[in-house]
């Protein structure tokens, strides 16, 4: 169960109305056992598997509430994916876990987001020593106007790493699946890349920092299928070895490449007219795409809405 | 909007008159034509001002550029040594004060506008006192320089004043200039690097200048082109238009900084007083404006070029 | 993997290891304090620029016998005669004739390349104004000096400019009445704000042509014989300031017209509208608050400009009160430029310096106003698209 909002439940399908929703976020059910979460537990995840344990979290642009009510933890090792309709405040909570939003002179997060039991929104927090331990890939390729050598090695090189720059520029690329089409052409300039390499890139270039935790938003939008196909395959490599959360507005890739998937929705605050997003379900990707528990959930993923 | 509901109106209401009017449309023709007259005379000018300056400057320039190059101000056009070294001179060192004070300062400044600026009241202070700067006439800011330099100095100009002077002069235009280039850099370029883990100056260095380098240097050239061609302030701050003794010291002394000095454009001027009574002069004056403008359109055609390649290159 | 072993995953996260070294942090916040200070430089600027004016033109305003500023028979600084009319009249009619060359010009320009220019044209002639923006003031003043006076001022001759004077005056009053009697056939249902807003500016206009008439006329009555002058007079130094202002105008009025949507001309010429009809119903009155604005800072650029008007204007550091432009007078910023170029006399002559800096502090605030109100006009312009 997640939590809801009794209005809008109210107002979408009469559901059941669930009062303790709001505070019951602490057993979330796991029925289905899913066949990838090598670690586990089927139970509440706790100490080390527990990378982000997120509460109550809101993301304000100015006074304007652009999501509200997330809750989720969030597993290692595992990919947790985000789907949701436009405008539902998916990527805008990603960028909140790696502190993305605070490029965003107006941008401000309310409620808990622990990172292995760290409170990332600590005053004392260092974003730029977050950003080091939770790598981000964007949805549009952003490849650096420099070789694809210095693209690589620009994280560690701003990290103050000097020496095994090569190494490192070896291993990343070569966890990105990337290494053998470029060996041969390190000091070439990145821009010439295709897209699908651009965003393999990408993930080397934010990989050779040695996170913990990749954020991707949309990384395949801008993709063709084979190069898209070349992503998902690579981030089932590397999995064992971070922990995956991916933006997708495509709920196949979602149900292909995940182990739990949160769905998001928009609603309309008729007062303002403006659109809040919030989290509906999170759960079990298996669960979700077959029995979820939401009605939203059901209409979205049958294609009734969105 | 209202605007532009009112010109479609107009629009169709003309466009009804039009149908029923047959023949040629001889006043769209016309219209065309006084335009192209403006555009046309706008570049004739260009042409007889330069055709003028050279024709003017071409004796002098024809029958002794050595000597005139090597020259000093002098009291009688004929005098063989008659030239503009020592405004070369001036306008090398002020060009060297404005790309040593105006240029870190500016471009800080931009760097500060488009990346750290918080929007508070005090932001919009900075932004609106630089938009205000811009557009001080510059006769202004020589009254500044000679409140703050010559007056307190007991009246002796020097080319320190000078220099700092037109350095404040065009401060504005790199900061604008500069902040406009910052501004075109994507925000995937530094939304990449700061994913990395990179810290804003890490940013500002490896990616936002790198890549706002030749919007920056094409300000930077326009400026400099501007503080080597103006003249009202060094008049303000007692560049010597008359004689000015030559200096046994070598070009590129620094002594010379606290003494008087010249610029091209103030030679230039001082010139074409004495031309009215002494001809000669006016030739020089040619002259010497054929050198300063040479400098100049190279340094202009330059940033515009540099511009127009990487706005091309970069689509 | 080997990296795994590296990486401190199973250690403990608290909230110091996520602080990060504070080296780093001091390092950023002195990087951050180094670029903060960079802009403050530009505000000290402009305290110091109002701090010189203010102190040196207030011991002038508190000490001058004010019967010597207004009144006088001209601009006698070294006399102690300080008459702001010869100053004020003499850089109006520049700022005006400067305006009637650089006004069509600069505009004309802007919609040909704007609006007709093909891609090959235009990369051909833009550059030409932009090298024209390049050059710098004192070549005008000697192309003013050297050709505008003898070819073209003196050449036409007095008579010969009263009547191209009266056409221009006429163009102007036929294209103002034309254009109220064009807000005349409007309809009904514009907001009365702008109805207001039209009236304000017709009337500024119809005034503005009525001063214009009763000046040419005027200069056409005074008996003055159009004296040959070697050393330049007004209207040279008017058309070479025009000259100088062309490629300014011409670039800000081309920025408003590309800021017009392209929907709109497209929408015009889907109505079956040609290009002239386009340009002069939809595209103009689309960007007219941005041509206004080049307009404005045109005028504020002639009424600073000082060294075409110190070498072309046909004064040498004192000046007769004049309305014509065909006699040699000074304009503010030339008369300022004249009383610093008499190398040492500048400083401490009774308040010879200080007249200096009261003058300079009229025109800083007039160029302040008109740069002010420019920049509303720029800025509407924005907002509507």
């Amino acid at each position: 169960m997640v939590n809801v909002t009794p209005s809008v439940q109210d107002a979408l399908k009469g559901t059941r109305v669930d009062e303790d929703a709001t505070t019951a976020t602490d057993d979330i059910a796991i029925t289905v056992p899913t066949a990838a979460a090598s670690s586990g537990p089927q139970d509440e995840p706790s100490g080390d598997d527990l990378v982000f344990d997120v509460s109550e979290l809101s993301v304000f642009y100015g006074d304007f509430r652009a999501v509200r009510d997330v809750n989720m933890k969030i597993r290692r090792n595992e990919i947790t994916a985000m789907i949701g309709p436009s405008g539902c405040g998916k990527s805008t909570v990603l960028r909140s876990f790696n502190r993305m939003n605070d490029l965003i002179p107006t941008a401000r997060v309310a409620g808990n987001l622990l990172y292995r039991g760290v409170d990332l929104y600590d005053e004392r927090v260092d974003p730029v020593e977050v950003r080091r331990r939770i790598g981000m890939v964007f949805q549009k390729p952003n490849p650096f106007p420099k070789s694809i050598y210095d693209n690589v090695a620009y994280g560690p090189r701003v990290a103050g790493r000097k020496k095994g720059l090569d190494e490192v520029v070896e291993s990343s690329l070569r966890k990105a699946a990337l290494w053998d089409e470029v060996k041969d052409r390190l000091q070439d300039s990145a821009i010439g890349l295709s897209g699908g390499q651009q965003q393999r890139l990408s993930i080397a270039r934010a990989i050779a920092v040695d996170p913990e935790v990749l954020l991707m938003d949309e990384p395949c939008s801008a993709l063709d299928p084979i190069a898209t196909a070349r992503i998902e395959e690579l981030m089932a490599e590397i999995k064992a070895e971070y922990t995956i959360l991916i933006v997708t507005h495509n709920m196949q890739q979602a149900a292909r490449v995940s182990d739990r998937t949160a769905f998001f929705s928009v609603e309309l605050d008729e007062a303002n007219d403006r659109r809040t997003g919030l989290l509906v379900e999170y759960t079990d990707t298996a669960k979700l795409f077959s029995n979820p528990d939401d009605q939203r959930t059901e209409n979205y993923i049958t294609g009734r809405f969105g | 909007m209202a605007m532009a509901t009112i010109g479609n109106n107009g629009a169709a209401r003309r466009v009804e008159d039009e149908i029923f009017k047959q023949g040629r449309d001889l006043r769209g023709a016309g219209f065309r034509m006084v335009l192209l007259a403006a555009l046309a005379v706008s570049t004739l000018i260009l042409i007889v001002l330069l055709v003028q300056v050279l024709t003017d400057g071409w004796p002098v320039i024809d029958e002794r550029f050595g000597d005139f190059w090597s020259g000093t101000l002098r009291s009688r056009s004929s005098d063989d040594a008659l030239g503009i070294s020592q405004g070369i001179a001036g306008s090398f060192w002020i060009a060297v004060f404005v790309a040593v004070l105006a240029f870190p300062i500016g471009i800080s400044a931009a760097v500060y506008l488009e990346e750290y600026a918080p929007r508070n009241w005090l932001t919009s202070v900075i932004d609106i006192a630089i938009r205000n700067l811009a557009g001080v006439p510059s006769v202004v800011y020589g009254l500044l320089g000679l409140f703050l330099f010559v007056k307190t100095r007991d009246g002796n100009s020097s080319l320190m004043a000078g220099g700092i002077t037109l350095a404040i002069l065009v401060l504005p235009i790199v900061v604008i200039t500069a902040a406009e280039a910052i501004r075109a850099v994507p925000s995937s370029l530094k939304e990449g690097a700061f994913g990395v883990g990179a810290t804003k100056w890490d940013v500002i260095r490896s990616q936002i200048l790198p890549f706002a380098a030749p919007g920056i240097l094409t300000g930077t050239l326009l400026s400099l082109s501007r503080a080597v061609g103006e003249a009202a302030p060094l008049i303000l701050v007692g560049a010597i238009t008359g004689r000015l003794a030559p200096r046994d010291g070598s070009f590129f002394g620094a002594d010379q900084f606290f003494d008087r000095f010249t610029a091209m454009p103030i030679v230039i001027v001082g010139w074409v007083q004495q031309s009215g009574r002494d001809e000669g002069f006016a030739a020089a004056a040619g002259a010497a404006i054929v050198v300063l403008l040479a400098f100049v359109i190279l340094m202009n055609s330059g940033a515009v070029l540099l511009r127009n390649y990487f706005e091309k290159k970069r689509g | 993997m080997t990296d795994m072993t590296i990486r401190p995953d199973r250690a403990p996260l608290t909230v110091d290891v996520l602080a990060g070294p504070v080296s780093r942090l001091r390092k950023e916040t002195a990087i951050r304090w180094f670029f903060f200070s960079a802009a403050l430089v530009s505000i000290g600027i402009s305290i110091l620029i109002i701090w010189s004016l203010v102190n040196e033109a207030w011991t002038f305003i508190s000490q001058v016998d004010w019967s010597v500023t207004w009144g006088e028979t001209g601009w006698f600084p070294r006399r102690g005669l300080y008459d702001m009319p010869t100053l004020l009249v003499a850089s109006l009619i520049v700022t005006i004739v400067a305006m009637f060359v650089a006004g069509p010009l600069g505009l004309g320009s802007a919609i040909y390349l704007s609006e007709y220019a093909s891609r090959r044209t235009r990369s051909i002639l833009k550059p030409v104004l932009e090298v024209l923006a390049g050059v710098p003031s004192v070549v005008l003043g000697f192309f003013a000096l050297f050709f505008i006076s003898p070819q073209l001022i003196e050449r036409i001759g007095r008579n010969g400019w009263l009547v191209i004077g009266a056409l221009i005056v006429l163009t102007y009053v036929a294209l103002v009445a034309g254009w109220a009697r064009n807000l005349m056939k409007r309809e009904a249902g514009t907001p009365v704000s702008v109805q207001v807003q039209r009236i304000l500016m017709l009337t500024l206009l119809v005034a503005g042509a009525l001063v214009l008439v009763w000046w040419v006329n005027g200069v056409a009555e005074t008996a003055d014989t159009f004296a040959v002058k070697r050393s330049g007079q007004l209207a040279a130094a008017a058309v070479g300031v025009g000259i100088l202002t062309i490629p300014l105008v011409a670039s800000i009025a081309e920025d408003a017209l590309a800021s017009v949507p392209r929907e709109l001309r497209e929408a015009s010429a889907g109505l079956g509208a040609r290009k002239a009809t386009t340009t002069t119903q939809v595209v103009l009155p689309a960007a007219v608050s941005g041509i206004v604005a080049a307009f404005i800072i045109g005028i504020s650029r002639a009424l600073g400009e000082t060294m075409v008007v110190f070498m072309a204007g046909g004064a040498a550091d004192a000046s007769q009160f004049t309305s014509s432009p065909f006699d040699g007078g000074l304009t503010m910023t030339a008369g300022m430029a004249s009383l610093a170029t008499g190398t040492d006399s500048v400083v401490g002559e009774g308040l010879t310096f200080q007249s200096l800096y009261f003058v300079g502090m009229v025109l800083f605030l007039l160029t302040l106003f008109l740069n002010v109100v420019a920049g509303r006009f720029v800025n509407r312009v924005r907002e509507k698209y």
